[in-house]
């Protein structure tokens, strides 16, 4: 059948089962936008505030529900509005696909009206991209776009369609998805010695990240920390992966991770990696790192194998096979010693809590987890709130973790969180500082506009707190562009867009003022004030290893 | 520090070798030299990269080369077990007094004259890096006006292709 390529372009998205698509129109994307016009009743359109929202919330769609983000921008500044989201999803490895307009091919390279060379732009942050110039080329090109950002390790794929290729025509016919390339099956020999590694382990640390929830191995993961007596620890990409009330799951390990996480991996004799890359983050000084044990690396990506750590066993390629390959045949162990000695880790790091009658971080992720449903959606953006958020927030079941780790993307929560909610349908709390959420709270009215179930926590310290942290820590209190001298009336500004808002300064406030949030259908704001003082604690200093973690600050004085 | 010398087969498309050089900036190789041209099928082209670093940078490097979509073969070439090529063309003043010192060096290295003029002489040579670099450092007592080498290409002995491995 004889379709425009902005026919075709609908026609694929659904073809590969797309419902839900964010992006902002403009004039050279109007084809693709009429084509959505005329079949709303099929497909869902999420307009944006600002394109980098419309990216943000394409990644946390995916987050929530495992299906690949669609995002949709124009030529030009639509397209580079698009850069960060599309770089925030390379470093996490979401699987997106971002359509751009570009001008018509005879005006491209002429410096033409919102003419950008986008498919250079985003050649280092992409797993791949393609200029279409053939409307013969795009239903295939579309097809091979998702098959590449969902296969192996998943990532971001853009796709740019220059306008006079969306007006003209091609035969298409619908086609089957196409299947995801296959994953190398491990040799056998490296699972005999990965097994035999774990045989003789008498101080088992399962470490799993991003890559764990992608291989579908959770439920395994617990099995196999009980049959071996292992303890399990994961990566900032890791939470949710395995339900934080399990006795054996001690919680992130790094730069701001659970003392006893940390600790336990420094002391494990064998680290069992599931799909973590070994992150600066995450290791600290890497020559100190974790010297007293073998480690097992299993991940999707073979690059990633020996690529920041060196390992005794890599393992690459399908992690589902080679997981259950390895935990159906170790042998079941007890280390009781190892038990115990994780033990008084975590009552060490228990009595380094300090109980505080203010609206603290903790008592504020408290009350939080004590009056959301399981299947809530916690959402970040990036600093301070969002360590904590790690640190304290319980979760029960995958998918409920939509953070920001990689790029580190101050301004992500507010798009994610509501292309979370949109995807999973399920309630979705935000929590912010008043420094990541002044980056990118336009998207407010897209929250408004869509009535986006997102209850957001506005951790308000009125200072950037992680760079101020570190610059009482490094910099001699020098703060430097820190101090935020805004005058912002959050709950204001909050209505001005049309969301309710409240105020908490105590935990009773938070407490009454967060029930009534949960109890209200569509968008919500509560404005918390934080001390500008607290620290995220334990903390490793930037390049510094285990053994110089900072546990306190200033006696009792740090919550 | 060791040089090694890498064959990649890639798909003849649109900014394919884009792809491969914004890599190397983007993962911070730095490469000694870059060769690119067309291949015994017109579905690839094949680029031959020489480069100088420990094993962890020649891991890295195949690693991240393979990850690239474009590219459909990665191999390193073993230096006993292949053979490089080089070739460079070489202008030199030319002068009454030099002019056959130039001319049997030339020789010896199974050079050629490939143009002539009364105060320049552009020699072409061929061979390893190696002999290629041996040949500058004799030419360089003679002014070295300007020169051109042109990288490695490479290719496996014996009867092999590294496509169909």
């Amino acid at each position: 059948m004889q379709m425009t390529g902005a026919q075709i372009i609908i026609e694929t998205l659904i073809e590969q089962g797309v419902d839900t698509v964010f992006g902002y129109p403009g004039g050279q994307v109007l084809n693709i936008y009429d084509e959505l016009y005329k079949n709303s009743d099929r497909i869902n359109h999420v307009l944006a505030a600002h394109e980098q929202g419309a990216s943000h919330a394409a990644d946390g769609y995916f987050r929530a529900t495992g299906k690949t983000g669609v995002v949709i921008a124009t030529s030009g500044p639509g397209a580079t509005n698009l850069v960060t989201g599309i770089a925030t999803a390379m470093l996490d490895s979401v699987p997106m696909v971002a359509i751009t307009g570009n001008v018509p091919c005879d005006l491209i390279g002429r410096d033409s009206f919102q003419e950008i060379d986008i498919t250079g732009i985003t050649l280092p942050i992409t797993k791949h991209n393609y200029f279409v110039n053939d409307v013969n080329q795009l239903a295939f090109t579309i097809r091979e776009a998702f098959q590449i950002a969902r296969s192996g390790r998943p990532g971001p794929v853009l796709i740019d369609v220059p306008k006079d290729v969306q007006v003209a025509l091609a035969e298409f016919e619908n086609e089957p998805i196409f299947e995801k390339f296959q994953n190398s099956i491990a040799p056998e020999e490296k699972i005999a010695t990965a097994i035999e590694m774990i045989n003789e382990a008498k101080r088992p640390y399962i470490y799993i990240g991003g890559g764990a929830i992608g291989a579908d191995v959770q439920k395994g993961v617990e099995e196999l920390a009980e049959k071996i007596d292992a303890v399990i620890g994961c990566s900032l990409m890791g939470l949710s992966a395995v339900p934080t009330d399990n006795p054996r799951f001690l919680g992130m390990q790094g730069m701001h991770g659970h003392y006893a996480s940390s600790m336990a991996q420094n002391n494990a004799d064998l680290i069992l990696a599931i799909g973590v890359r070994f992150s600066d983050r995450a290791t600290g000084n890497k020559k100190k790192y974790a010297k007293g044990s073998k480690i097992i690396q299993l991940d999707i990506d073979f690059a990633e194998i020996n690529k920041n750590i060196n390992v005794d066993v890599g393992i690459y390629g399908d992690i589902n096979n080679a997981f259950y390959r390895i935990a159906n045949a170790v042998e079941p162990k007890k280390h009781p010693e190892w038990q115990s000695f994780v033990k008084e880790l975590i009552d060490r790091e228990i009595s380094n809590y300090i109980k505080s009658d203010k609206l603290t971080p903790k008592r504020t992720i408290d009350i939080i987890n004590a009056n959301v449903p399981d299947d809530t959606v916690i959402a970040t953006d990036v600093g301070q709130h969002q360590m904590w958020t790690a640190q304290y927030a319980n979760f029960k079941m995958p998918r409920k973790f939509v953070s920001s780790g990689g790029l580190g993307t101050m301004g992500f929560g507010l798009g994610a969180a509501i292309g979370a909610q949109i995807g999973s349908g399920c309630p979705t709390v935000l929590i912010t500082g008043d420094g990541s959420f002044g980056m990118n709270l336009n998207e407010l009215a897209t929250a408004v506009s869509t009535n986006a179930n997102v209850k957001i926590v506005l951790f308000n310290n009125g200072v950037l707190g992680m760079v101020r942290q570190w610059q009482t820590l490094f910099f001699k209190k020098h703060y430097s562009s820190t101090t935020l001298e805004r005058k912002t009336d959050f709950v204001k500004l909050a209505d001005a867009f049309g969301a309710k808002a409240y105020r908490a300064f105590t935990p009773d406030e938070f407490q009454k003022v967060f029930r009534e949030a949960m109890s209200i259908d569509g968008p919500v704001l509560i404005d918390c004030a934080i001390d500008k003082d607290e620290f995220v604690l334990p903390m490793l200093p930037p390049g510094g290893s285990i053994d110089e973690m900072i546990e306190k600050i200033g006696g009792d004085s740090n919550e | 520090m060791n040089k090694f010398v890498i064959a990649v087969y890639v798909e003849n498309k649109f900014g394919v070798l884009t792809r491969v050089t914004s890599m190397f900036t983007r993962r911070g190789f730095n490469i000694s030299a870059l060769t690119v041209g067309e291949t015994e099928s017109p579905e690839y082209s094949r680029i031959t990269i020489s480069m100088e670093g420990d094993g962890y940078a020649r891991n890295q490097m195949i690693n991240q080369l393979r990850k690239l979509y474009n590219v459909k073969k990665v191999e390193l070439l073993e230096p006993d077990k292949s053979i490089n090529r080089e070739l460079m063309l070489i202008k030199v003043k030319n002068n009454p007094d030099t002019r056959q010192e130039i001319l049997s060096a030339a020789s010896i290295f199974r050079s050629n004259i490939i143009d002539y003029s009364p105060d320049a002489l552009c020699i072409e040579t061929t061979g390893e890096p190696s002999k290629i670099d041996a040949f500058i450092e004799i030419m360089k007592p003679f002014e070295i006006i300007e020169m051109c080498r042109t990288g490695i290409v490479a290719l496996e002995r014996g009867s092999g292709s590294i496509l169909k491995k």
